[in-house]
């Protein structure tokens, strides 16, 4: 029975692969998006303008008051009806775990960039930086040492969400898993192989964490 | 965009239900992955070895993959071995799996916390384990980690949406159904964004409140 | 010859709470201020109201001429020629020492590496520090980083160089070394603002002294006018808590700084 399962996972290897090329091209564009987004976010909620803070912080309670899969809905569904713009299920996936992400990388932008003394921004003032080179030579390169392990979790979880992506109907790889499964009814070994997949993806990404938290808080 | 307020207004009874089903699998889900956790707790910190190394990987296992998958894996495999599950069930046991581990790290980290010196102070009086337990590492490390905790319980709240794919009928689920049914879409969307906002959001800002009250850094001292 | 900087009827409020009260001071190019007073008592906020880092609320503040007080002031500009040196120095810790003196003048003001990095080390050997030019500040100790942060606001190539408390958070032994640097600056002619507790160094390095309390300046004088002969009482208070400066006029404070 073994022998046939991995014969079945080695004959859908081609399917499953570009299943999970569309899972991973989701995750991967959303995590780029997510962390140049966030890094803006966090720089302009430490410039403590105060009409910007309170837009910035609606957008952050907006996706943190409606769960991922709503969004998903909201704009698989809605978007034809607001705007009558049709966008396929693979956009919408990457527009909600990028605008989702980008909130929650920028949280943590923020807290690493509010966490360094203030006298360095006043430091950097007294030599005559502007906004802009202040961030960039000073604040920025020290905030994101700190960031690093808990963006990396960010990633992770962008990379397990992005499996719900199949609920709107975007072929990934567990769309795929379901058309074999249901073709040879060996649900147990695709099921546990989607499992081991998105383990061996994040569980690096997940200790590559802690291993660089701890490295770097001892600096 | 004028909506048709009658419809909704009929709408309401399904989806009060739908919330209770919500709150059901949510609040059933916090209180099981607590024990877990709590379990797992115990161990950790007495740290029986064998057992220890099962706890760290049980959480790894169910921190590195998706709801989702463990749902599927719980809902549509299992049968293949003979094990047929309700939605609702298998709702409860993978939020469960997934909520104890994250629980598990949650209270991981408060215990940790905990001085070393407050065991051996609490051992040289004679207190024994189940007391160390209850009367002086709990304590401390739920204080520690009540924000964590109270995060991660609005987390398991707001996954349950998730459970939807196999048809439990919460609030996600009952609004798919009704756009299926009568395609009032954009009413039925702008339901389920009122709920979640007031659902959610209070418990959110709840939670700022509590962060900020119990002034904990995250990065460096 | 009109005040490098005047400060005029200068009023700034935290909230309620009035921490500048009509603030009247010139100092003319060339002077060393230095600006005495009880802890509160508006000094250090006074310094830094001077390069934008805290907002005024009324009155006016002129530096060369031009008020500052103003909407359009550009402080980018105003802050390359007063330098601030802080009492937690705040070197940027990710640059080495060498890359913390050249930010300001390769990047602000878009000088020539060659004749920025002569200038950064020339300033470097006189402060004793040119072999830590490529050390990170978490190597140096606190008196090294200071003197460091000195020759950091030194190469912007400031007319005033402001002092807040530079040598508050060092460890007693370095704290000449620093002193030492400033009373070099002193010498040369800079103009210089300096808020302190060591009056020894006061003593001997101010033309003038500001004693302030509660937000107002109380008296203005020489420093040896000030130390064996405070006008009003709230100073003679002061200097009581520093008696062992105020009450042995026999020793020369002079004697106690080797020169530079």
């Amino acid at each position: 029975m073994a022998s046939s399962g991995l014969e079945l996972l080695w004959v859908s290897l081609p399917q499953l692969a570009k299943g999970a090329g569309q899972t991973l091209s989701i995750s991967f564009l959303s995590i780029a998006i997510s962390t140049i987004g966030g890094v803006f976010y966090g720089v302009l909620r430490t410039l403590n303008v105060t009409w910007l803070n309170a837009i910035l912080r609606i957008y952050l309670e907006l996706f943190r008051a409606i769960p991922v899969l709503v969004w998903l809905y909201l704009l698989f569904f809605g978007l034809p009806i607001f705007f009558g713009l049709s966008l396929p299920s693979f956009w919408c996936a990457v527009l909600v775990l990028s605008l989702w992400g980008a909130s929650e990388v920028g949280e943590v932008a923020r807290g690493a960039l509010h966490s360094l003394p203030r006298g360095q921004r006043e430091a950097g003032l007294s030599i005559g930086l502007n906004a802009a080179q202040l961030y960039g030579y000073v604040l920025l390169p020290q905030a994101l040492k700190r960031m690093t392990p808990p963006t990396i979790n960010v990633y992770t979880r962008i990379i397990k969400t992005s499996s719900l992506a199949v609920l709107i109907g975007v072929v990934d790889v567990i769309k795929v898993g379901q058309q074999i499964i249901e073709r040879t009814y060996e649900s147990v070994l695709i099921y546990g192989a989607l499992f081991l997949f998105f383990f061996f993806i994040c569980y690096p990404l997940s200790a590559a964490s802690r291993v660089l938290e701890r490295r770097w808080t001892q600096a | 965009m004028t909506l048709d307020y009658a419809f909704i207004l009929s709408t309401l009874p399904a989806f009060f239900k739908a919330v209770g089903v919500t709150l059901q699998v949510g609040l059933i889900a916090i209180a099981t992955s607590l024990l877990v956790a709590l379990l797992n707790a115990t161990i950790l910190v007495f740290r029986t070895p064998y057992l220890q190394k099962l706890v760290g990987f049980y959480v790894e296992l169910a921190r590195n993959t998706p709801l989702l998958i463990q749902l599927f894996f719980v809902y549509f495999a299992l049968p293949a071995v003979g094990i047929q599950v309700s939605g609702f069930t298998a709702a409860i046991i993978t939020m469960t799996f997934l909520g104890g581990a994250y629980l598990t790290e949650v209270l991981r980290a408060g215990v940790d916390a905990v001085p070393q010196a407050q065991l051996e102070s609490g051992r040289s009086i004679g207190l024994s384990h189940g007391q160390l337990l209850r009367y002086v590492i709990l304590p401390q490390a739920g204080i520690l980690s009540l924000p964590s905790l109270f995060a991660n319980f609005i987390f398991l709240l707001k996954e349950t949406t998730v459970v939807s794919a196999v048809a439990v009928p919460e609030i996600l689920y009952t609004t798919k159904s009704y756009i299926a049914l009568y395609y009032k879409t954009y009413e039925m969307l702008a339901v389920l964004t009122l709920i979640c906002v007031l659902l959610f959001l209070p418990l959110s800002l709840l939670l700022s409140r509590l962060e900020r009250r119990l002034q904990h850094g995250q990065f460096g001292s | 010859m009109s005040a490098l900087i005047e400060f005029h009827g200068f009023n700034k409020f935290y909230g309620a709470q009035q921490v500048l009260d009509g603030i009247d001071l010139q100092v003319q190019s060339g002077e060393v201020v230095v600006i005495l007073g009880p802890s509160g008592c508006g000094k250090s906020t006074l310094l830094r109201c001077l390069n934008g880092l805290e907002e005024a609320h009324s009155g006016s503040l002129k530096f060369l001429d031009r008020e500052l007080l103003d909407k359009a002031t550009d402080w980018r500009e105003i802050r390359q020629q007063i330098g601030m040196v802080f009492q937690s120095y705040h070197l940027f810790p990710h640059m080495s020492v060498l890359d913390n003196l050249l930010l300001g003048p390769l990047k602000v003001q878009k000088r020539q590496r060659r004749e920025a990095q002569q200038q950064a080390e020339a300033l470097l050997e006189r402060v004793g520090l040119l072999d830590k030019r490529d050390a990170f500040p978490r190597q140096l100790s606190g008196g090294q980083q200071q003197r460091i942060a000195i020759v950091r606001s030194l190469c912007m190539n400031p007319r005033v160089m402001l002092f807040d408390e530079v040598t508050a958070a060092l460890d007693p032994e370095m704290v000449k070394e620093v002193l030492q640097v400033i009373q070099g600056l002193a010498r040369e002619g800079m103009t210089l603002l300096i808020v302190t507790h060591e009056m020894a160094f006061a003593r001997a390095v101010a033309d003038r002294i500001v004693f302030m309390d509660a937000g107002r300046i109380l008296e203005q004088s020489p420093p040896e006018i000030f130390f064996t002969n405070p006008q009003t009482a709230r100073a003679q208070q002061f200097l009581e808590k520093f008696s062992f400066v105020a009450t042995s006029p026999e020793t020369n404070p002079k004697k106690e700084l080797e020169p530079l």
